[in-house]
């Protein structure tokens, strides 16, 4: 169990090691340092994992140093190891050493290479600190280490407006999740008297039924505090309403977009009502609530996805629509499933992105899918793992032999479940996930026949006329951070004498052995992750011992629903599959017929729900706006005026006013004295 | 303990002021330096000896003067805390004025070295007159550090920051003098234990809070605060930030809340409201400012309104929260003005648009700057976490509201910082001679560097801080239970009925379970 200190603080130390030493120890060496570290941590961390499902391990609390002690308020540093600790994990460390890999490739250009390293580094420090806490504060440490590592990757190109711009809409936004976060944590303290999680979970079942004050109205405590802390979740999670930030995190480099913004950081809201799900199981509203937010962001993301160009984009949408299934697993007591879909969709999507890294990688850093087109052939490797990622996600597999694509076991199980919990909330949230399950793999083949089938639409591509000009993908502006002034002078480069052919004489290169080798190891997550542990995930108390709340008769029904259902997705799997073929293979004048018919609501899909409009109209301009007239009216304009000026102009006026009474002229001195005496005589008498 | 090593703390900063009256620059500075180094240690073995859970009172001196008066010092856990902050600020302001002042050094360092005689007085004082004469005369050194060494409009901002200040003073006097008359004494550990009647305790607690709330400052009368700070030299906003400004809070929680408990929870609507305006108000404010200072300045009005918020929170998070927010705030944005410092000295502008890119040219610098901006915004692992979670958790369990707007601070300032940070740091190189700047120097290194040790460890392991208060806030806390307000959240226990949400009976037993639940 003490070797959770070295998983745990070996990545800290890499990455201060890496950041403070920089380029005074050289790109290799802090290369090797910080991806080093991950992989002896991610080498400790699966003995622990498998361990756990062989059953042969125990829960325990590996305590670090005293942090706050105020009153009865006290937290420790702590590292936690339980069951749900140990697959978080592997995923955070198996992830993060592939992407560690992957980036030696794909950042091989990029004049700063080892800060990038040691933020990567940086934040799988705190993404194991967020999964091995003890208590509530300690995973805001992580919770918030993991923001500070998510806006400093986003905005790694730190010249580029349009980062810098995602990096503070990222940052601010899961601000206003931690706002709720942090209110929840200040409300499970007064109700529970602690912030230790396991406590809070043995008192919580007693507390069901109890009532609070909050904001003036008396409501129940659970709900409260659950909903509370699901705001936390729904902004780190990039739920309806607080997803904004994650489709323009897309700015950072894709190592990132797969480590951070599919794999781990946005699962850790699902993580977190996972850990706290015997908290939320006495909160009938909460859950409720999660159920419907999941349910309805899967649907939002999933329509949004299909009409988006940019192929990151896409799979980032498609990422917001999967976490959605995963809040409504756990909204309607399936944790353990919630638990699976979230370790299977960190391999099938971390996958995703890393191919789509591959391929923006053999396209001269193209990201528009309407430039892409018949890559097949040319990066061959690269599309057979996207090809097993996107069967993953669709969910391809038999239902009658039971095994499948990672995506098969846990998205299927998902979708029954809430069909078995028989609640209104549970069929709303399976009719919706049905339906993005179709959207799903309409929108997963779209971007793979974009990308990989059909004829080349290159020449096109302002990156692939730069590249062609400046003679491959040799030169030091392969890095976008160094590019954005490029970009005008090419885009009316004089067509090459390929141009007919769509290739403006280019050609992609497959990518360098570092690049593929996650590839290949993710590949076969994809493949077998699903097959291999579903039983545990799923089926297993024991696998559990606790560490999340697990409803064994719900199990049962889940089981036990009509077959209709349980081949539901496969059905609306292939439903999607068809559209996409007919659209983007058979008649590619489709999409464009259908977007100008369904016009409204193709733009309205296409501008993603208008979404960050209204915000910039209900926020972000007032409160420019209100600041300005704060700052002018008010302190200017009003306190300065009325105060410290007031008081000035009124002396200097007064003092002008006294200088006129002293004119030196006794007559008038006389007068005053006289007035004066007459005032004395009256108080006295009167 | 019988050698008086408080007494010896504010002889060394005063000989070395009055000497450095009458010497060159050079000289100057090293006997400034010098001063403040051995305070530095005095105050390092100050804190070795106090005795954590010994008498309330330590290292007391006592010489009776005249009357009621007495020249009377004496230190506990809150105060300890308060100078370790001047000490330990004071060198580095020192070594900030380095280059940056080259007219009347002597004279500088003289103001300076006033400074923290008066700031350790002002902390360690026990009688009431002696603390008055220190909290008042703090105000001279600083109004010439502005009005001498400052910026343009040096007058204007230096006049302001006397008026503001000098007004609620006057109040504060003619309430002390009545309280002495009353109680028969002016030594402050008695009077905190004197019990005032009640309806005296409103007007003297408004008397008091009137030069408090200048101080502190809270909205609406914070408005000297940006202008004394964009005049002011980088090394007086230092002080201003670090330690003058925690005078308002200091004032709070040794004279307001012990001396006039009743009438501090009378009050708490007034104290609350004002830090909620304040945090909104100032922060939207601070988002559209174009001085890096006047930002920062803004924003420390908003740190201290959780300061206020958590003293008046009437528990022990709030006051302990409120406690570390002014250290953390001491530290943090000190730090933050030296940043601000650093580039100033190199480009004479506090323009944000006049910079950009610097962490393409100073890598070292937008680390530092970056650090202590997150640190600013409360990001945990950094003092500002422990300060402001402490802080608004006690406030949460007086009133939910509230720490509602309160916790919107911490969108606002990530936000406010963040913007700020992107403008002077990130993006590209607008202005050739800000991309010419060269990186930290090592006396700024010097400088920022125990800073940030400073404000990690309080993040890490704020145990070393929280100690030395623990007993007198607990004290403090003791005397004010009988005036605690009961909070609006106030749980009350109903009937468990365990795991509804999704509870099942086997098969078919869910539509049961759900509308169980749902009632």
């Amino acid at each position: 169990m003490q070797s959770i200190l070295l998983i745990v603080f070996l990545p800290l130390l890499a990455a201060i090691v890496g950041g403070l030493g920089n380029r005074a120890l050289g790109n290799t060496l802090v290369k090797l340092i910080t991806t080093g570290a991950l992989f002896i941590s991610c080498a400790l961390s699966w003995p622990i994992f498998l361990a756990f499902v062989a059953g042969g391990a125990e829960p325990g609390v590996v305590p670090v140093l005293q942090w706050v002690q105020s009153g009865d308020l006290s937290f420790d540093w702590a590292l936690r190891v339980d069951t749900l600790t140990a697959v978080m994990l592997v995923v955070i460390t198996t992830v993060s050493a592939l992407v560690h890999l992957y980036s030696w490739g794909y950042m091989d250009e990029d004049p700063d290479q080892p800060r990038f390293f040691a933020y990567l580094s940086l934040f799988t420090f705190a993404m194991l600190m967020l999964v091995t806490a003890d208590n509530l504060v300690q995973m805001f440490f992580g919770w918030e280490g993991v923001g500070l590592a998510s806006y400093l990757l986003i905005g790694f190109w730190f010249k580029k407006p349009s980062a810098n711009a995602a990096a503070i809409k990222a940052f601010v936004v899961n601000r206003v999740g931690d706002l709720g976060f942090m209110l929840g944590i200040f409300g499970t303290f007064v109700v529970f008297g602690t912030t230790s999680i396991p406590e809070i979970l043995a008192a919580a079942p007693a507390m069901s039924g109890a009532t609070i004050g909050f904001l003036g109205y008396r409501v129940s405590t659970m709900d409260v505090l659950c909903i509370l802390l699901f705001i936390g979740a729904m902004g780190k999670s990039a739920q309806l309403g607080l997803h904004t930030w994650l489709p323009d995190a897309m700015e950072g480099p894709t190592p990132v977009s797969a480590l951070i913004h599919a794999a781990t950081m946005v699962t850790a809201g699902v993580f977190m009502v996972c850990r706290l799900s015997p908290m939320f199981e006495t909160a009938p509203v909460a859950l409720g609530v999660v159920t419907f937010i999941g349910a309805a962001t899967c649907i939002f993301a999933a329509t949004v996805g299909t009409t988006q160009w940019d192929i990151k984009r896409v799979i980032a949408y498609s990422t917001c629509s999967q976490l959605g299934y995963m809040f409504f697993a756990a909204g309607v007591g399936a944790y353990g499933a919630a638990m699976f879909h979230l370790f299977t969709h960190a391999f099938f999507k971390a996958l995703l992105f890393l191919g789509a890294g591959s391929v923006i990688h053999a396209m001269h850093h193209e990201q528009d899918m309407r430039y892409y087109g018949a890559l097949r052939k040319e990066i061959p490797f690269t599309f057979w793992a996207m090809l097993a990622g996107t069967l993953a996600i669709t969910g391809v597999g038999i239902y009658w032999l039971g095994a499948g694509f990672a995506g098969f076991h846990s998205k299927d199980a998902i979708l029954e479940v809430a069909f078995a919990r028989g609640t209104e909330m549970g069929t709303f949230a399976f009719w919706m996930g049905t339906f993005a399950a179709l959207l799903t793999s309409f929108y997963s083949w779209r971007l793979m026949f974009l990308t990989f089938w059909g004829k080349p639409r290159w020449a096109d591509s302002e990156h692939i006329q730069h590249a062609v000009h400046a003679g491959h993908d040799d030169s030091d502006d392969h890095n976008p951070a160094v590019q954005e002034d490029a970009g005008d002078d090419v885009r009316h480069a004089v067509p090459s004498p390929n141009y007919e052919a769509g290739t403006a004489g280019y050609h992609p290169h497959e990518s360098p052995l570092s690049m593929l080798v996650p590839l290949g190891l993710l590949t076969l997550g994809a493949i077998f992750a699903g097959w291999v542990f579903s039983h545990a995930f799923l089926d297993d108390a024991a696998f559990w011992q606790g560490s999340i709340f697990y409803n064994e008769a719900l199990i049962h029904e889940m089981h036990a629903v009509p077959l209709l259902v349980k081949l539901a997705a496969s059905i609306v799997m292939l439903i999607g599959l068809a559209i996409a073929w007919l659209a983007y293979i058979k008649d590619t004048s489709i999409p464009a017929k259908a977007a100008e018919q369904l016009g409204p609501v193709y733009r309205f899909f296409y501008n993603k729900w208008y979404f960050d409009e209204l915000y910039n109209f209900l926020f972000i301009r007032p409160a420019f706006w209100f600041g300005r007239q704060f700052w002018k009216i008010g302190d200017v304009g009003t306190i300065d005026r009325f105060g410290p000026d007031g008081a000035a102009w009124v002396v200097q006026r007064g003092s002008v006013l006294a200088k006129r009474a002293q004119n030196g002229l006794v007559y008038s001195y006389a007068l005053v004295m006289l007035l004066g005496l007459i005032a004395a005589i009256t108080w006295v008498l009167f | 303990m019988d050698f008086p090593i408080l007494s010896l703390m504010l002889l060394v900063p005063l000989v070395a002021g009055i000497t450095c009256l009458f010497l060159d620059a050079p000289m100057a500075r090293l006997v400034a330096l010098a001063a403040t180094l051995i305070d530095l240690a005095l105050g390092v073995l100050l804190w070795i000896n106090y005795d954590i859970g010994g008498a309330q009172w330590q290292f007391t001196e006592r010489a009776e003067l005249f009357a009621v008066f007495d020249y009377a010092l004496g230190i506990d856990g809150i105060a300890l805390m308060l100078i370790m902050l001047s000490v330990f600020l004071m060198p580095i302001c020192i070594l900030a004025s380095w280059q940056g002042i080259t007219r009347r050094v002597g004279e500088y360092m003289a103001a300076f070295l006033l400074m923290e005689v008066l700031m350790i007085g002002v902390f360690a004082a026990q009688d009431m007159f002696l603390f008055y004469i220190f909290f008042e005369a703090g105000l001279i050194p600083m109004y010439l550090i502005i009005g001498v060494w400052g910026g343009d409009n040096r007058i204007y901002a230096s006049y302001k920051f006397f008026l503001y200040t000098l007004l609620g003073s006057v109040l504060m006097l003619i309430a002390m003098l009545w309280m002495v008359n009353v109680a028969g004494t002016s030594s402050i550990p008695v009077l905190m234990q004197y019990d005032f009647a009640p309806e005296a305790q409103t007007w003297l607690w408004l008397a008091f809070f009137a030069s408090f709330a200048v101080k502190m400052p809270m909205w609406p009368v914070h408005t000297w605060l940006p202008d004394a700070h964009v005049q002011a030299p980088t090394a007086g906003s230092v002080i201003l930030a670090g330690v003058l400004l925690k005078l308002g809070g200091y004032g709070f929680i040794r004279f307001s809340l012990p001396m006039f408990p009743e009438a501090s929870e009378q009050f708490i609507w007034l104290v609350f409201g004002l830090s909620m305006i304040a945090v909104i108000y100032t922060s939207l404010v601070a988002l559209v400012q174009h001085d890096m200072k006047k930002l920062i300045a803004y924003s420390s009005v908003a740190h201290m309104a959780i300061v206020t918020a958590g003293l008046f929170a009437f528990n022990v998070q709030g006051l302990e929260g409120a406690m570390i927010m002014m250290l953390s705030h001491g530290l943090v944005s000190g730090a933050l003005f030296l940043c601000v410092g650093v580039i100033y000295d190199r480009l004479h502008t506090r323009e944000i648009d006049r910079y950009g890119g610097l962490a393409i040219n100073m890598p070292r610098y937008a680390l530092f700057f970056l650090f202590f901006t997150m640190a600013s915004i409360g990001l945990p692992g950094t003092s500002g976490f422990v300060a402001e979670f402490l802080a608004l958790a006690g406030v949460y369990q007086v009133s939910t509201w509230a720490t509602l707007v309160l916790t919107t601070g911490i969108i606002l300032g990530a936000a406010y910082m963040l913007y700020l940070y992107r403008r002077v740091a990130f993006g590209p190189q607008k202005n050739a001679d800000a991309a010419a700047m060269s990186d930290l120097s090592l006396r700024e290194w010097v400088m920022l560097g125990p800073i940030a040790a400073a404000v990690l460890w309080m993040g890490v392991y704020p145990e070393s801080f929280l100690a030395p208060m623990r007993a007198d806030i607990a004290a403090l806390d003791a005397r004010l239970a009988r005036a605690a307000p009961e909070g609006d959240s106030r749980p009350q226990v109903g009937t468990p009925r365990a795991h509804e949400a999704n509870y099942m009976e086997g098969a078919h037993g869910a539509a049961a379970g759900a509308s169980e639940g749902a009632h």
